[in-house]
Protein backbone atom coordinates (compact mmCIF):
# COMPACT_ATOMS: atom_id res chain seq x y z
CA UNK A 1 0.00 0.00 0.00
CA UNK A 2 1.39 3.79 -0.74
CA UNK A 3 1.86 5.98 2.45
CA UNK A 4 -1.74 5.79 3.37
CA UNK A 5 -2.20 6.21 7.21
CA UNK A 6 -3.26 8.43 9.96
CA UNK A 7 -2.40 12.16 9.75
CA UNK A 8 -4.06 13.10 13.45
CA UNK A 9 -6.39 11.57 15.96
CA UNK A 10 -8.72 12.79 18.70
CA UNK A 11 -10.39 11.13 21.49
CA UNK A 12 -13.36 12.10 24.08
CA UNK A 13 -14.79 10.62 27.23
CA UNK A 14 -17.60 11.26 29.80
CA UNK A 15 -16.44 12.34 32.92
CA UNK A 16 -18.80 10.07 35.06
CA UNK A 17 -18.00 7.08 36.51
CA UNK A 18 -19.78 3.80 37.86
CA UNK A 19 -18.05 1.33 40.35
CA UNK A 20 -18.62 -2.29 38.98
CA UNK A 21 -19.46 -2.20 42.63
CA UNK A 22 -21.73 -0.33 43.03
CA UNK A 23 -24.15 -1.54 39.80
CA UNK A 24 -23.45 -5.12 41.87
CA UNK A 25 -24.85 -3.95 45.26
CA UNK A 26 -28.07 -2.87 43.11
CA UNK A 27 -28.70 -6.35 42.20
CA UNK A 28 -28.06 -8.24 45.14
CA UNK A 29 -24.54 -9.50 43.88
CA UNK A 30 -21.03 -9.86 44.87
CA UNK A 31 -19.17 -6.58 43.26
CA UNK A 32 -15.66 -8.16 43.89
CA UNK A 33 -16.28 -11.21 41.86
CA UNK A 34 -18.00 -9.85 39.91
CA UNK A 35 -14.94 -6.91 39.03
CA UNK A 36 -12.52 -9.80 39.00
CA UNK A 37 -14.92 -12.17 36.98
CA UNK A 38 -14.83 -9.40 34.25
CA UNK A 39 -11.92 -8.01 34.69
CA UNK A 40 -13.74 -4.20 35.02
CA UNK A 41 -13.44 -1.79 38.02
CA UNK A 42 -15.49 0.64 37.00
CA UNK A 43 -17.38 2.56 33.60
CA UNK A 44 -17.74 5.94 32.02
CA UNK A 45 -21.15 7.12 31.61
CA UNK A 46 -22.58 9.80 29.83
CA UNK A 47 -23.88 13.26 31.36
CA UNK A 48 -27.60 13.71 30.44
CA UNK A 49 -26.39 16.04 27.48
CA UNK A 50 -23.65 14.04 25.81
CA UNK A 51 -24.62 11.68 23.09
CA UNK A 52 -22.93 10.13 20.45
CA UNK A 53 -22.94 13.46 18.18
CA UNK A 54 -21.58 15.21 21.01
CA UNK A 55 -18.68 12.44 21.60
CA UNK A 56 -17.93 12.27 17.67
CA UNK A 57 -18.10 16.33 17.68
CA UNK A 58 -15.26 16.48 20.23
CA UNK A 59 -13.60 13.78 18.97
CA UNK A 60 -12.87 15.20 15.95
CA UNK A 61 -12.13 18.79 17.03
CA UNK A 62 -9.63 17.22 18.95
CA UNK A 63 -7.59 15.40 16.01
CA UNK A 64 -8.41 18.92 13.92
CA UNK A 65 -6.52 21.26 16.56
CA UNK A 66 -3.07 18.50 16.68
CA UNK A 67 -2.70 19.06 12.73
CA UNK A 68 -2.63 21.78 10.22
CA UNK A 69 -5.33 20.69 8.12
CA UNK A 70 -8.06 23.04 6.68
CA UNK A 71 -11.03 21.40 7.54
CA UNK A 72 -12.91 21.79 3.65
CA UNK A 73 -10.27 18.81 2.33
CA UNK A 74 -11.54 16.62 4.75
CA UNK A 75 -13.87 14.76 2.26
CA UNK A 76 -15.49 12.09 3.97
CA UNK A 77 -16.46 11.36 7.49
CA UNK A 78 -18.05 8.20 8.66
CA UNK A 79 -19.38 7.48 12.31
CA UNK A 80 -19.88 3.80 13.26
CA UNK A 81 -22.07 3.44 16.05
CA UNK A 82 -24.76 1.44 17.24
CA UNK A 83 -26.51 4.18 19.40
CA UNK A 84 -26.58 7.29 17.00
CA UNK A 85 -29.06 9.56 18.31
CA UNK A 86 -31.46 9.47 15.17
CA UNK A 87 -32.80 5.47 14.02
CA UNK A 88 -33.06 8.11 10.53
CA UNK A 89 -31.10 11.40 10.27
CA UNK A 90 -27.03 11.10 10.19
CA UNK A 91 -24.71 11.48 12.86
CA UNK A 92 -22.38 12.21 10.40
CA UNK A 93 -23.85 15.67 9.11
CA UNK A 94 -23.51 17.02 12.23
CA UNK A 95 -20.12 16.00 12.54
CA UNK A 96 -19.50 17.68 9.15
CA UNK A 97 -21.13 21.23 10.56
CA UNK A 98 -19.34 21.64 13.73
CA UNK A 99 -15.91 21.19 12.42
CA UNK A 100 -16.83 23.11 8.95
CA UNK A 101 -16.42 20.32 6.59
CA UNK A 102 -19.60 20.64 4.70
CA UNK A 103 -20.89 20.94 2.45
CA UNK A 104 -18.35 19.15 -0.35
CA UNK A 105 -18.71 16.14 1.25
CA UNK A 106 -19.69 12.18 1.50
CA UNK A 107 -21.38 11.40 4.56
CA UNK A 108 -22.33 8.18 6.19
CA UNK A 109 -23.62 6.93 9.47
CA UNK A 110 -21.80 3.09 10.05
CA UNK A 111 -23.18 0.16 11.84
CA UNK A 112 -21.57 -3.06 12.64
CA UNK A 113 -22.26 -3.36 16.45
CA UNK A 114 -18.03 -2.57 17.85
CA UNK A 115 -16.39 -2.76 14.75
CA UNK A 116 -18.48 0.15 12.94
CA UNK A 117 -16.06 3.12 13.63
CA UNK A 118 -12.97 0.55 12.23
CA UNK A 119 -14.96 0.09 9.17
CA UNK A 120 -15.10 3.48 8.50
CA UNK A 121 -11.24 3.65 8.56
CA UNK A 122 -10.91 1.03 6.00
CA UNK A 123 -13.84 3.15 3.87
CA UNK A 124 -11.55 6.07 4.43
CA UNK A 125 -8.45 4.03 3.16
CA UNK A 126 -9.96 2.92 0.31
CA UNK A 127 -10.99 6.49 -0.50
CA UNK A 128 -7.65 7.99 -0.29
CA UNK A 129 -6.23 5.15 -1.54
CA UNK A 130 -8.22 6.00 -5.31
CA UNK A 131 -7.60 9.47 -4.74
CA UNK A 132 -11.04 10.58 -4.74
CA UNK A 133 -10.48 12.38 -1.20
CA UNK A 134 -7.89 14.06 0.38
CA UNK A 135 -8.42 13.33 3.66
CA UNK A 136 -11.49 11.22 5.17
CA UNK A 137 -12.51 11.68 8.54
CA UNK A 138 -13.22 8.26 10.53
CA UNK A 139 -15.48 8.01 14.09
CA UNK A 140 -16.07 5.28 16.58
CA UNK A 141 -18.28 6.30 19.30
CA UNK A 142 -20.74 4.94 21.56
CA UNK A 143 -23.40 5.52 24.69
CA UNK A 144 -24.16 2.27 24.60
CA UNK A 145 -27.12 0.76 26.44
CA UNK A 146 -27.49 -1.81 28.72
CA UNK A 147 -30.71 -3.40 29.93
CA UNK A 148 -31.06 -3.15 33.63
CA UNK A 149 -29.66 -5.79 36.13
CA UNK A 150 -28.29 -7.67 32.43
CA UNK A 151 -24.56 -8.77 32.72
CA UNK A 152 -23.88 -5.88 30.19
CA UNK A 153 -24.73 -3.72 32.18
CA UNK A 154 -21.52 -3.62 34.28
CA UNK A 155 -19.61 -3.24 30.79
CA UNK A 156 -21.46 -1.34 28.51
CA UNK A 157 -19.66 2.62 28.55
CA UNK A 158 -19.47 5.74 26.62
CA UNK A 159 -16.59 7.29 24.67
CA UNK A 160 -14.95 7.44 21.56
CA UNK A 161 -12.27 8.48 19.02
CA UNK A 162 -11.85 9.91 15.44
CA UNK A 163 -8.54 9.40 12.90
CA UNK A 164 -7.88 11.58 10.20
CA UNK A 165 -7.04 9.38 7.23
CA UNK A 166 -4.53 10.64 4.59
CA UNK A 167 -1.68 10.38 2.35
CA UNK A 168 2.17 11.22 2.68
CA UNK A 169 1.95 13.18 6.11
CA UNK A 170 1.13 10.66 8.05
CA UNK A 171 2.38 10.13 11.63
CA UNK A 172 1.06 6.42 11.33
CA UNK A 173 1.01 4.22 7.95
CA UNK A 174 -1.67 1.60 7.75
CA UNK A 175 0.34 -0.94 6.09
CA UNK A 176 -2.54 -3.40 5.35
CA UNK A 177 -5.89 -3.96 6.63
CA UNK A 178 -8.50 -6.70 5.57
CA UNK A 179 -11.49 -8.31 7.63
CA UNK A 180 -13.23 -11.51 8.72
CA UNK A 181 -16.44 -11.78 8.34
CA UNK A 182 -19.25 -14.60 8.81
CA UNK A 183 -22.97 -14.26 10.01
CA UNK A 184 -23.08 -15.50 13.56
CA UNK A 185 -26.09 -13.87 15.80
CA UNK A 186 -24.26 -13.51 19.51
CA UNK A 187 -25.29 -10.18 19.83
CA UNK A 188 -27.74 -7.88 18.36
CA UNK A 189 -30.37 -5.10 19.30
CA UNK A 190 -33.96 -5.38 16.77
CA UNK A 191 -35.30 -2.49 15.67
CA UNK A 192 -37.39 0.06 17.66
CA UNK A 193 -36.14 -2.07 21.22
CA UNK A 194 -34.12 0.02 23.83
CA UNK A 195 -31.65 -2.40 24.65
CA UNK A 196 -29.69 -5.13 22.99
CA UNK A 197 -29.85 -9.16 23.44
CA UNK A 198 -27.00 -11.65 23.21
CA UNK A 199 -26.22 -15.19 23.27
CA UNK A 200 -24.50 -15.66 26.61
CA UNK A 201 -21.55 -17.64 26.25
CA UNK A 202 -22.01 -17.92 22.53
CA UNK A 203 -20.35 -14.46 22.40
CA UNK A 204 -17.06 -16.23 23.21
CA UNK A 205 -15.54 -19.26 21.42
CA UNK A 206 -17.53 -18.72 18.14
CA UNK A 207 -17.69 -15.15 17.79
CA UNK A 208 -15.29 -13.11 19.56
CA UNK A 209 -12.36 -15.45 19.75
CA UNK A 210 -13.28 -16.89 16.35
CA UNK A 211 -13.69 -13.98 14.20
CA UNK A 212 -10.53 -12.06 16.22
CA UNK A 213 -8.00 -14.57 15.89
CA UNK A 214 -8.86 -15.67 12.19
CA UNK A 215 -8.63 -12.12 11.16
CA UNK A 216 -5.13 -12.20 13.37
CA UNK A 217 -3.76 -14.89 12.07
CA UNK A 218 -4.74 -13.87 8.45
CA UNK A 219 -3.52 -10.23 8.95
CA UNK A 220 0.10 -11.41 9.83
CA UNK A 221 0.23 -14.60 7.00
CA UNK A 222 -0.54 -11.50 4.55
CA UNK A 223 2.28 -9.35 6.11
CA UNK A 224 5.07 -12.12 7.10
CA UNK A 225 5.06 -10.94 10.43
CA UNK A 226 5.10 -12.87 13.95
CA UNK A 227 3.55 -11.37 17.22
CA UNK A 228 6.71 -10.63 18.19
CA UNK A 229 7.13 -8.41 15.64
CA UNK A 230 5.00 -5.86 17.02
CA UNK A 231 5.58 -3.34 20.23
CA UNK A 232 1.76 -2.75 20.64
CA UNK A 233 -1.35 -4.96 20.16
CA UNK A 234 -5.13 -3.83 20.26
CA UNK A 235 -7.90 -6.18 20.47
CA UNK A 236 -11.46 -5.11 20.73
CA UNK A 237 -12.36 -5.33 24.74
CA UNK A 238 -15.88 -5.97 25.69
CA UNK A 239 -14.57 -6.81 29.11
CA UNK A 240 -11.00 -7.19 30.57
CA UNK A 241 -10.69 -10.55 30.29
CA UNK A 242 -11.22 -11.34 26.48
CA UNK A 243 -8.51 -9.26 24.86
CA UNK A 244 -5.49 -10.29 27.31
CA UNK A 245 -7.28 -14.16 26.49
CA UNK A 246 -7.08 -13.73 22.85
CA UNK A 247 -3.95 -11.95 22.73
CA UNK A 248 -2.31 -15.18 24.95
CA UNK A 249 -3.42 -17.94 22.52
CA UNK A 250 -2.22 -15.81 19.43
CA UNK A 251 0.97 -15.33 21.03
CA UNK A 252 1.03 -11.71 22.05
CA UNK A 253 2.25 -10.92 25.69
CA UNK A 254 0.60 -8.90 28.26
CA UNK A 255 3.10 -6.00 27.55
CA UNK A 256 2.25 -5.29 24.07
CA UNK A 257 -1.72 -5.84 25.13
CA UNK A 258 -1.45 -3.34 28.30
CA UNK A 259 -1.48 0.46 26.77
CA UNK A 260 -4.33 -0.51 24.39
CA UNK A 261 -6.53 -1.94 26.76
CA UNK A 262 -8.96 0.50 28.50
CA UNK A 263 -11.95 -1.55 29.23
CA UNK A 264 -11.02 -2.15 32.95
CA UNK A 265 -11.45 1.48 33.66
CA UNK A 266 -13.75 2.48 31.53
CA UNK A 267 -15.93 -0.46 30.21
CA UNK A 268 -16.82 -1.13 26.99
CA UNK A 269 -17.29 1.98 24.74
CA UNK A 270 -18.19 -0.76 21.51
CA UNK A 271 -17.59 1.07 18.50
CA UNK A 272 -15.12 3.52 20.44
CA UNK A 273 -13.26 0.51 21.99
CA UNK A 274 -10.35 -0.48 19.33
CA UNK A 275 -9.83 2.87 18.23
CA UNK A 276 -9.67 4.34 21.96
CA UNK A 277 -7.26 1.32 22.41
CA UNK A 278 -5.42 2.96 19.62
CA UNK A 279 -5.75 6.16 20.32
CA UNK A 280 -3.90 5.46 23.32
CA UNK A 281 -1.46 3.73 21.73
CA UNK A 282 -0.24 6.88 19.66
CA UNK A 283 -0.63 8.86 22.61
CA UNK A 284 3.11 6.89 23.81
CA UNK A 285 4.20 5.62 20.34
CA UNK A 286 7.55 6.40 19.05
CA UNK A 287 8.37 6.89 15.40
CA UNK A 288 9.02 2.74 14.31
CA UNK A 289 6.60 1.05 16.51
CA UNK A 290 4.72 -1.55 15.42
CA UNK A 291 1.06 -1.44 16.18
CA UNK A 292 -1.17 -4.78 15.49
CA UNK A 293 -5.36 -4.00 15.75
CA UNK A 294 -7.98 -6.62 15.55
CA UNK A 295 -10.50 -5.22 16.46
CA UNK A 296 -14.97 -6.92 16.58
CA UNK A 297 -17.84 -6.49 15.46
CA UNK A 298 -20.42 -8.87 16.73
CA UNK A 299 -22.87 -10.03 13.85
CA UNK A 300 -20.56 -10.83 13.23
CA UNK A 301 -16.61 -9.76 11.77
CA UNK A 302 -13.34 -8.65 12.90
CA UNK A 303 -11.11 -5.50 11.05
CA UNK A 304 -7.15 -6.02 11.43
CA UNK A 305 -4.65 -3.23 10.55
CA UNK A 306 -1.00 -3.62 10.53
CA UNK A 307 0.36 0.03 11.35
CA UNK A 308 4.22 1.70 11.30
CA UNK A 309 4.02 4.87 13.26
CA UNK A 310 6.12 7.22 11.81
CA UNK A 311 8.89 10.31 12.47
CA UNK A 312 5.84 12.67 11.79
CA UNK A 313 4.28 11.88 14.95
CA UNK A 314 7.13 14.42 16.53
CA UNK A 315 5.40 17.16 15.01
CA UNK A 316 1.63 16.46 15.56
CA UNK A 317 0.54 18.89 18.36
CA UNK A 318 -0.33 16.03 21.13
CA UNK A 319 -0.52 19.07 23.27
CA UNK A 320 -3.45 21.13 21.83
CA UNK A 321 -6.21 17.86 23.20
CA UNK A 322 -6.14 15.98 26.38
CA UNK A 323 -4.30 12.46 25.84
CA UNK A 324 -6.12 9.11 26.61
CA UNK A 325 -5.11 8.48 29.46
CA UNK A 326 -5.58 11.80 31.01
CA UNK A 327 -9.40 11.60 30.27
CA UNK A 328 -9.46 8.14 32.08
CA UNK A 329 -7.84 10.11 35.25
CA UNK A 330 -10.58 12.70 34.86
CA UNK A 331 -13.70 11.23 36.46
CA UNK A 332 -16.67 12.08 38.84
CA UNK A 333 -18.34 8.65 40.55
CA UNK A 334 -22.05 8.76 40.54
CA UNK A 335 -24.53 6.24 42.24
CA UNK A 336 -26.58 4.24 40.60
CA UNK A 337 -29.70 6.13 41.47
CA UNK A 338 -28.34 9.23 39.18
CA UNK A 339 -26.62 6.73 36.40
CA UNK A 340 -30.42 5.58 36.41
CA UNK A 341 -30.94 8.88 35.43
CA UNK A 342 -28.44 9.81 33.61
CA UNK A 343 -28.65 6.34 31.44
CA UNK A 344 -32.62 7.31 30.40
CA UNK A 345 -33.68 4.19 33.20
CA UNK A 346 -36.43 6.05 34.35
CA UNK A 347 -39.57 6.05 32.70
CA UNK A 348 -42.46 8.45 33.39
CA UNK A 349 -45.42 9.72 31.43
CA UNK B 1 -42.34 21.90 14.60
CA UNK B 2 -41.47 25.93 14.12
CA UNK B 3 -38.27 25.46 16.38
CA UNK B 4 -36.42 22.93 14.04
CA UNK B 5 -36.41 25.46 11.74
CA UNK B 6 -35.51 28.45 13.66
CA UNK B 7 -32.74 26.28 15.19
CA UNK B 8 -31.56 25.56 11.94
CA UNK B 9 -30.66 29.21 11.01
CA UNK B 10 -28.54 29.26 13.90
CA UNK B 11 -26.81 26.39 13.76
CA UNK B 12 -23.54 28.33 12.68
CA UNK B 13 -23.54 30.24 15.70
CA UNK B 14 -24.61 26.81 18.22
CA UNK B 15 -22.45 24.84 16.58
CA UNK B 16 -19.41 26.98 15.70
CA UNK B 17 -19.64 30.22 17.76
CA UNK B 18 -19.46 32.20 13.98
CA UNK B 19 -19.72 35.64 15.17
CA UNK B 20 -18.45 39.20 12.84
CA UNK B 21 -16.34 42.15 13.72
CA UNK B 22 -16.32 45.84 12.32
CA UNK B 23 -13.88 46.19 10.49
CA UNK B 24 -13.71 49.97 11.13
CA UNK B 25 -13.71 49.73 15.11
CA UNK B 26 -12.95 45.95 15.65
CA UNK B 27 -15.16 45.55 17.68
CA UNK B 28 -16.63 41.94 17.47
CA UNK B 29 -19.95 40.90 17.69
CA UNK B 30 -22.23 37.37 19.03
CA UNK B 31 -24.77 36.82 17.62
CA UNK B 32 -23.30 38.98 14.19
CA UNK B 33 -25.00 41.76 13.49
CA UNK B 34 -26.03 43.33 9.85
CA UNK B 35 -23.79 46.97 11.45
CA UNK B 36 -22.09 48.32 14.03
CA UNK B 37 -23.83 50.21 16.42
CA UNK B 38 -20.98 52.46 16.87
CA UNK B 39 -20.01 53.27 13.73
CA UNK B 40 -23.30 52.88 11.66
CA UNK B 41 -23.12 54.12 8.49
CA UNK B 42 -19.38 53.44 7.87
CA UNK B 43 -19.39 50.10 8.68
CA UNK B 44 -21.72 49.21 5.80
CA UNK B 45 -19.67 46.84 3.84
CA UNK B 46 -17.48 46.22 6.46
CA UNK B 47 -18.29 43.48 8.21
CA UNK B 48 -16.66 40.61 8.03
CA UNK B 49 -17.47 36.99 9.45
CA UNK B 50 -15.01 35.28 11.87
CA UNK B 51 -15.11 32.06 13.90
CA UNK B 52 -14.53 32.96 17.88
CA UNK B 53 -12.26 30.52 19.99
CA UNK B 54 -14.33 29.11 22.27
CA UNK B 55 -12.29 30.59 25.18
CA UNK B 56 -12.78 33.33 28.09
CA UNK B 57 -13.60 33.55 30.99
CA UNK B 58 -17.01 33.45 33.80
CA UNK B 59 -18.04 37.36 34.61
CA UNK B 60 -20.67 36.61 36.53
CA UNK B 61 -23.09 33.34 37.65
CA UNK B 62 -25.80 32.03 38.75
CA UNK B 63 -26.71 28.12 40.08
CA UNK B 64 -29.90 26.91 38.43
CA UNK B 65 -32.35 25.03 41.36
CA UNK B 66 -35.45 25.39 39.47
CA UNK B 67 -34.74 24.99 35.87
CA UNK B 68 -36.82 25.27 32.74
CA UNK B 69 -39.11 21.95 32.10
CA UNK B 70 -36.53 20.36 30.03
CA UNK B 71 -33.73 21.09 31.99
CA UNK B 72 -35.05 19.92 35.49
CA UNK B 73 -33.16 16.85 35.36
CA UNK B 74 -29.76 19.08 35.42
CA UNK B 75 -30.37 20.57 38.20
CA UNK B 76 -28.21 22.19 40.04
CA UNK B 77 -26.50 23.64 37.53
CA UNK B 78 -24.87 26.94 36.79
CA UNK B 79 -25.34 29.30 34.16
CA UNK B 80 -22.68 31.82 33.21
CA UNK B 81 -22.00 35.07 31.17
CA UNK B 82 -18.52 34.99 29.86
CA UNK B 83 -16.82 37.16 28.67
CA UNK B 84 -14.82 35.50 25.49
CA UNK B 85 -11.55 36.77 24.83
CA UNK B 86 -12.33 38.43 21.52
CA UNK B 87 -14.99 41.01 23.48
CA UNK B 88 -18.41 39.47 23.33
CA UNK B 89 -20.63 38.49 26.23
CA UNK B 90 -22.50 35.23 26.06
CA UNK B 91 -24.90 33.23 28.36
CA UNK B 92 -24.05 29.50 28.86
CA UNK B 93 -24.23 26.57 30.71
CA UNK B 94 -21.27 25.78 32.57
CA UNK B 95 -20.39 21.70 32.76
CA UNK B 96 -18.52 18.74 34.32
CA UNK B 97 -17.53 21.60 37.12
CA UNK B 98 -19.07 20.95 40.67
CA UNK B 99 -21.14 23.78 41.21
CA UNK B 100 -18.84 25.00 44.45
CA UNK B 101 -15.94 24.97 42.53
CA UNK B 102 -17.57 27.55 39.54
CA UNK B 103 -15.88 30.78 40.21
CA UNK B 104 -15.79 34.50 38.68
CA UNK B 105 -12.89 35.01 36.60
CA UNK B 106 -12.43 31.01 35.71
CA UNK B 107 -11.37 30.39 32.40
CA UNK B 108 -13.46 28.22 30.49
CA UNK B 109 -13.60 27.11 26.94
CA UNK B 110 -16.63 25.76 24.94
CA UNK B 111 -17.62 22.40 24.46
CA UNK B 112 -20.06 20.53 22.20
CA UNK B 113 -23.46 18.98 23.64
CA UNK B 114 -27.12 18.52 23.52
CA UNK B 115 -28.74 21.45 24.44
CA UNK B 116 -32.73 20.34 24.21
CA UNK B 117 -34.96 17.82 22.62
CA UNK B 118 -37.95 18.26 21.35
CA UNK B 119 -39.34 16.05 23.75
CA UNK B 120 -38.74 11.72 22.74
CA UNK B 121 -39.83 12.34 18.65
CA UNK B 122 -38.70 15.23 18.33
CA UNK B 123 -35.42 16.72 16.74
CA UNK B 124 -32.22 17.06 19.08
CA UNK B 125 -30.43 20.56 19.30
CA UNK B 126 -26.90 20.97 19.99
CA UNK B 127 -24.76 23.59 21.03
CA UNK B 128 -22.19 25.33 23.17
CA UNK B 129 -21.79 24.74 26.56
CA UNK B 130 -18.73 25.60 28.85
CA UNK B 131 -16.16 23.93 30.61
CA UNK B 132 -13.31 24.94 32.96
CA UNK B 133 -10.26 25.50 30.98
CA UNK B 134 -7.76 22.45 31.08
Amino acid sequence: MENIGIISYGANIPQFRIKTEEIASVWGKDGKIISRGLGIQEKSVPGLDQDTATISVESARAALRRCNIDPQDIGAIYVGSESHPYAVKPTGTIVGEAIGATPDLMVADYEFACKAGTAGVQTCVGFVKADMIKYGLAIGADTSQAAPGDALEYSASAGGAGFIIGKDDVIATINHTLSYTTDTPDFWRRAERKYPSHGGRFTGAPAYFKHISNCATRLMEKMQTKPEDYDYAIFHQPNGKFPVNVAKKLGFSLEQVKQGLLTPVIGNTYSGAAMLGLASVLDVAKPGDHIFMISYGSGAGSDGFDITVTDKIKDLKIENAPLVAEMVEDKKYIDYGTYAKYTDLLYWE
Amino acid sequence: MGGVARFWREIPQRYNLIGNKCEECGQVFFPPRESCPKCRRKSMGKIKEIKLTGKGKIVTYSIIHVGPEEFEEQVPYPIAIIQLDEGPRITAQIVDCDIHDVKIGMKVESTFRKIQQDGSTGAIYYGYKFIKRK
